[in-house]
C-alpha cells in the first residue's frame, strides 16, 4: 500500500518540540558573531514633507555604529525606471505601475506617506541601545493632509504622489455598464459590502541578518521564497551571483513573507555599505506598523433575479485600498473580479475595479489574496438576495450552482474552472450539520422570543490556486551510495509540512523509507532557481516536482540496476514496498538503493527538473456556520463550524486538515474581530496586540471537518491548493450566520468585523425602521 | 547588576543591565533560544516558561525579579534520556504545531495548565489559552493535544 494518503506525523516536529527552530534571531552562525542591532526609525505621521532630520544626539549616545539617512544611499543604484501612467484609453489591467512617479523608496527620501514608514537606521551594539539611540534622531515633518481612506483618495483633495496627478493607481479593463443587464429580474439588492483591512500577523514577524565577506552578500531572511528575495536584493547593486539568500525557519508568512520588503533591502545594504553584520528583527508594534497587510476592498454590489431563487445577474465594483505604496496594485482586485461569480452560473455578471493609495500600510497578499474579497461578497449577495426573495439560502445555492456535468467551465469572467462537485459538498456540509434541525431550533428561539438568537451561516466557495502555474517550481532528488536520498525544493515551507510530504512522495515513488529522506529548501547556494510558497501552489506543483524527479531518479537508476544484474533493463524493477531492485520474476536476487547508487558516477543518480502546469486548479467546498447572537449585548458566540474542502486526493490527511483549520480560524477571525484601524489623521488605532484583536482558542470552536476528493488532471498528483480554502469559505459563512441570526429582525448586512456594538446596533436600527414604518 | 537564575536546572550568573527581561536573559545569557518574543506586550505568550512551575510571560519579567528562583524553558522539558514529555509528545501525535513560533510557549503554558487542572474539559482548555496566540493551527489540534496529554498518566507531571 503506497503511503500517500496515510496520516503521517510530521518529521519536521521533534525539533521544534525540543530545541525550538531556529528563526533569525535565533542563528549563531559565526559570521553573525558581533553583528550589530539595526533599529528603523520611522514615521510618527502619516503625510508629511520631510524637512529636516538631525542624528547629532543619537550619534553621541552610547552604543550607536552609525546613523544612516538616504543621504548615505550614493552607493545604490538608481531606482528602475519610470513604467507608464494608468490611462482610461484603454485603461490597464493587471498589476500596477510600481515604479516612476509611483516609486516607493527604500528610507524615505523627502516626504512620508504612512506612519511607520523607515526613515533612518540606527545600528548599534545591543537591542536596547537601538531603541535608546533611535529617539534621540529627530525628524522634522511638514504635515500635508492625510488620506486615510478609500472615500479620502478617491476625492482626490490631497495627493500622495503629485507628479502621478491622482490617487487612482490602476483601473481595470471591464467598464461597468448601464442597469440593463438587470433588466426583467424581480428582486433586486444594492449595496455596499467592506472588506476590511486586516493584519497578516504571523506569529514571528519580519527579520533579517546579513553579512558582506569577500565578495558576497549573505541573507538570512524570513521569508516564504529565497530565490525571488535574492532577485529582489539585487537593489542593493550586486548581481544574484554575488547574493546568497537563506530561508532559515520561518514562523509563519501567510502572503506577508513573499520575496523581501524595502527593510530587508535595507538591513542588506547597510551591511555591505558599514563592512559590519547586521541583524534586524521587527518588534511587534513595527509589524503592525509596517508589514503589508491584507483585504482593504470596498464593493459597491448589485444582483437581481427571479422570485424563486434563480438569480440573473451580478455585479461588482470594487476599489482596492493599496495602502501608501502600490506594491501589488491592481493584482488583488483583478483576482476578485476573475472570481467574482464564484460558484454560480450567472447569465449576466459584470465586475470592474481600480485601486487607489490612501495614508495606510501598503497592503498586499494576505491567504487567499484577492479570492477571499470575491467569496466573501457573492455569498453574503446570495444571501442578501435569498433573504429579499424569501427562499432558503441552500436552495438559492443548489439552484445556481455550475454543475458537475458542466465542467470544464469558463465563467463569465473568464476563468477556466477544472473540476467540482459544488452541490455534493454543500448536501454532505447539510447532512452533517443538521440543517433542518437547525432551522427548526431557529424558529423555536424566535418564536418563544428567546434573547439568544440561532444562526446558520453557509458558504459555498471556488477560488484559484497556482495562479501562475506557468512558473512551475524546481525540484532535484539525489539517491546516495549509503542509501539516502536529498531532495532539493525550490518551494519553502514556513509551518505547511513540505519536508513531510516531500518525503513521502520520494517513499512513494522511490520505496526509500522516509528517514532516510532528507527535504532541504530555502538557500540559494543550493538552489539557484525556484519559485516559493505562496498562492497554494506548494503541493501541485512543488509536489509534482519533486515526484517528476523521483521518477526520473527511478529510470536512471534502472539502467544501472540492469548493469549489475547483468540484465536487460526491462526485465529489472523497483521493488517500491521493500525499497529494492529486483530482476521480474525471480524474488530472491535483490539490489539496495545503495548497491544501484554505488553503480552511478560519483556513487550519486540524480535529477534537476521543473514541473509546470498549464493552467491553474480551482478547489472549492461549502462552509456552514452556526453562531449564537445575544439580541440583548449583539455579543456573537461561534459554536459550530462544519466545513466540506474539496483539494483533490489527499497526501497527508494531517497536513491537510491542519491547513484547513488555521485557515478557518483566520477566517472566522475577520468576520468576528480583526480590523486594522486609523483615524482620521491616518494614525494607526491598532499598532500593538493589546489593540489588534488577534483570535483566540477562547473564542473559536473545533471544526468539524468533511472529506470530498474531486481530482484534477491538471497535474499528476490530481492535486489542488489547500492553503487558502480555510479564509476563502470562512469569512463569509460565519458572516452569513451572523446576519441570519438577526434576519427576522429586518437587519439585512452588517459590516464586518461583527463586534458587539455594530450587531447592537444593527439590531436597534432595524427595529427603529421597524416601529417607523408601522 | 548581577543576576543568578536556575535554568532548566543549571546555575546561570550574569552582569546584566538592570532593565534586561527575563525572555532577554533566556536567550541571549543563557543562549536558550526556544522562548520567542510574539508581541512585547504580554499578550500573545510566545515567550511563556515556567518560574518556579508556574506559567510566566518572560517578555514582561525582569530578570532581576527572577533572581534566585528557578525557570524552565522549552529545552528543559523532555527527561534527561531526551524522552520528550507528555505535552510535547501530544503535539507532536496530534499536528498541535506548524510554523512552531508560538509552540514553546503553548507547550509551557499547556504544562502549566496541566499542573493546576489535570483533567480540563475542552472549555477549560480553551479558557487556560486565551493568552497564547496561534497564527497557523485555529488552536483546534493544540487543543486535542492538550486534551491527549491529559490523558496519559504522566500528563500532568
Amino acid at each position: 500500500m503506497s503511503i500517500l494518503g496515510t496520516r503521517v506525523i510530521r518529521t519536521e516536529d521533534p525539533r521544534l518540540l525540543t530545541s525550538g527552530g531556529v528563526y533569525v534571531d535565533d542563528l549563531r552562525e559565526p559570521d553573525l558573531a558581533g553583528a550589530v542591532r539595526a533599529t528603523f526609525v520611522r514615521s510618527t505621521v502619516a503625510h508629511a514633507l520631510i524637512t529636516g532630520i538631525d542624528a547629532s544626539a543619537a550619534l553621541e549616545a552610547p552604543g550607536v555604529v552609525a546613523v544612516l539617512t538616504v543621504a548615505d544611499m550614493t552607493d545604490l543604484p538608481a531606482p528602475p525606471p519610470a513604467e507608464p501612467l494608468p490611462d482610461d484609453a484603454p485603461p490597464q489591467e493587471g498589476p500596477a505601475p510600481v515604479g516612476g512617479v509611483w516609486q516607493e523608496p527604500l528610507l524615505a527620501v523627502d516626504r512620508v506617506r504612512f506612519v511607520g514608514e523607515p526613515v533612518a537606521l540606527v545600528l548599534t551594539d545591543s537591542t536596547y541601545a537601538g531603541e535608546d539611540v533611535a529617539e534621540l534622531v529627530s525628524v522634522d515633518y511638514e504635515p500635508l493632509p492625510a488620506v486615510p481612506s478609500i472615500a479620502a483618495a478617491l476625492s482626490e483633495e490631497s495627493l500622495l504622489f503629485p507628479d502621478a496627478g491622482t490617487n487612482v493607481v490602476v483601473r481595470g479593463a471591464r467598464p461597468i455598464g448601464d442597469d440593463s443587464i438587470f433588466d426583467g429580474c424581480e428582486v433586486i439588492v444594492e449595496g455596499d459590502v467592506v472588506n476590511q483591512r486586516v493584519a497578516c500577523l504571523p506569529m514571528e514577524g519580519r527579520a533579517t541578518a546579513a553579512v558582506w565577506k569577500d565578495g558576497k552578500l549573505t541573507v538570512w531572511t524570513s521569508t516564504q521564497n529565497a530565490q525571488l528575495s535574492r532577485l529582489i536584493l539585487t537593489a542593493v547593486g550586486l548581481p544574484p551571483d554575488a547574493i546568497r539568500v537563506v530561508a532559515p525557519d520561518v514562523g509563519g508568512g501567510f502572503g506577508a513573507k513573499i520575496g523581501v520588503d524595502r527593510e530587508q533591502i535595507i538591513i542588506a545594504w547597510a551591511a555591505k555599505h558599514t563592512g559590519r553584520p547586521v541583524r534586524w528583527v521587527e518588534t511587534r508594534n513595527e509589524n503592525l506598523l509596517a508589514m503589508t497587510q491584507g483585504r482593504g476592498q470596498l464593493h459597491h454590489i448589485k444582483i437581481g433575479g427571479d422570485r424563486e431563487g434563480h438569480i440573473k445577474a451580478y455585479r461588482l465594483d470594487v476599489v482596492q485600498d493599496s495602502g501608501a505604496y502600490s506594491r501589488m496594485g491592481g493584482f488583488l482586485p483583478m483576482l476578485t473580479n476573475l472570481m467574482a461569480p464564484g460558484v454560480y452560473d450567472i447569465p449576466k455578471v459584470e465586475a470592474n475595479y481600480k485601486a487607489v493609495v490612501t495614508n495606510g500600510t501598503p497592503i498586499a497578499a494576505y491567504r487567499g489574496a484577492g479570492r477571499p474579497e470575491a467569496a466573501a461578497t457573492i455569498e453574503r449577495a446570495v444571501d442578501w438576495y435569498a433573504a429579499e426573495a424569501g427562499v432558503d439560502p441552500a436552495v438559492v445555492r443548489k439552484r445556481n450552482f455550475i454543475k458537475k456535468e458542466q465542467f470544464p467551465f469558463v465563467t463569465k469572467m473568464g476563468a477556466p474552472y477544472d473540476t467540482g462537485d459544488y452541490e455534493s459538498a454543500l448536501d454532505k456540509v447539510l447532512a452533517a450539520a443538521d440543517y433542518e434541525v437547525l432551522r427548526a431550533e431557529q424558529k423555536r428561539r424566535r418564536e418563544a422570543g428567546e434573547t439568544m438568537l440561532l444562526g446558520i451561516g453557509l458558504a459555498s466557495y471556488v477560488e484559484i490556486t497556482a495562479a501562475d502555474a506557468g512558473a512551475g517550481e524546481t525540484a532535484k532528488v539525489e539517491v546516495h551510495d549509503d542509501g539516502t536520498a536529498t531532495v532539493y525544493t525550490g518551494s519553502s515551507a514556513h509551518g505547511q509540512g513540505h519536508h513531510t510530504a516531500y518525503a513521502m512522495i520520494v517513499t512513494a515513488e522511490l520505496g526509500i523509507p522516509m528517514d532516510k529522506v532528507e527535504v532541504i529548501h530555502g538557500d540559494t547556494d543550493l538552489i539557484p532557481d525556484g519559485v516559493g510558497t505562496y498562492a497554494s501552489r506548494s503541493l501541485q506543483l512543488g509536489g509534482s516536482a519533486v515526484q517528476k524527479a523521483a521518477i526520473e531518479v527511478k529510470e536512471e537508476a534502472g539502467k544501472k540496476a540492469a548493469e549489475l544484474f547483468e540484465a536487460a533493463e526491462e526485465d529489472v524493477e523497483l521493488d517500491a514496498e521493500a525499497g529494492v531492485w529486483r530482476i521480474k520474476g525471480d524474488p530472491d536476487k535483490s539490489l539496495s538503493w545503495a548497491q544501484v547508487a554505488g553503480q552511478a558516477d560519483n556513487g550519486l543518480i540524480v535529477a534537476n527538473v521543473r514541473f509546470t502546469a498549464d493552467r491553474p486548479t480551482f478547489p472549492f467546498g461549502t462552509h456552514l456556520s452556526v453562531v449564537e447572537v445575544d439580541a440583548e449585548t449583539g455579543k456573537v458566540t461561534l459554536l459550530r463550524h462544519v466545513t466540506a474542502d474539496d483539494a483533490g486526493p489527499v497526501l497527508n490527511p494531517i497536513l491537510l486538515e491542519g491547513q484547513r483549520h488555521g485557515g478557518i480560524a483566520q477566517g472566522a477571525a475577520q468576520a468576528l474581530v480583526e480590523e486594522v484601524l486609523y483615524d482620521e489623521d491616518g494614525n494607526p488605532l491598532t499598532a500593538t496586540l493589546m489593540d489588534y484583536g488577534a483570535i483566540t482558542a477562547t473564542e473559536l470552536p473545533s471544526f468539524e471537518l468533511l472529506t470530498s476528493e474531486t481530482p484534477t488532471s491538471v497535474n499528476p498528483l490530481g492535486v489542488k491548493g489547500i492553503g487558502e480554502a480555510g479564509t476563502i469559505g470562512a469569512t463569509p459563512a460565519v458572516h452569513n450566520a451572523v446576519i441570519d441570526a438577526v434576519s427576522h429582525l429586518g437587519v439585512r448586512h452588517i459590516d464586518m468585523p461583527m463586534t458587539p456594538v455594530r450587531v447592537w446596533t444593527a439590531i436597534q436600527k432595524a427595529s427603529a425602521q421597524k416601529v417607523s414604518a408601522q | 547588576m548581577k543576576v543568578s537564575l536556575t535554568v532548566n536546572g543549571k546555575d546561570v550568573t550574569a552582569d546584566v543591565e538592570d532593565r534586561t527581561l527575563l525572555v532577554h536573559f533566556l536567550r541571549d545569557t543563557a543562549d536558550l533560544t526556544a522562548t520567542n518574543i510574539g508581541c512585547e506586550t504580554t499578550s500573545c505568550g510566545a515567550c511563556t516558561v515556567l518560574l518556579d512551575g508556574e506559567s510566566v510571560k518572560s517578555c514582561t519579567v525582569l530578570a532581576a525579579q527572577a533572581d534566585g528562583h528557578a525557570v524552565t524553558t522549552l529545552e528543559g522539558l523532555a527527561s534527561e534520556s531526551g524522552e520528550m514529555h507528555p505535552v510535547q509528545r501530544a503535539f507532536h501525535n496530534e499536528h498541535g504545531l506548524q510554523c512552531g513560533y508560538c509552540t514553546p510557549g503553548m507547550v509551557m503554558a499547556i504544562v502549566s495548565l496541566l499542573k493546576e487542572n489535570p483533567s480540563p474539559t475542552e472549555a477549560e482548555v480553551r479558557t487556560g489559552l486565551e493568552g497564547n496566540i496561534c497564527r497557523c493551527t485555529g488552536y483546534h489540534n493544540i487543543v486535542k493535544a492538550a486534551l491527549a496529554a491529559a490523558s496519559t498518566p504522566e500528563g500532568a507531571k
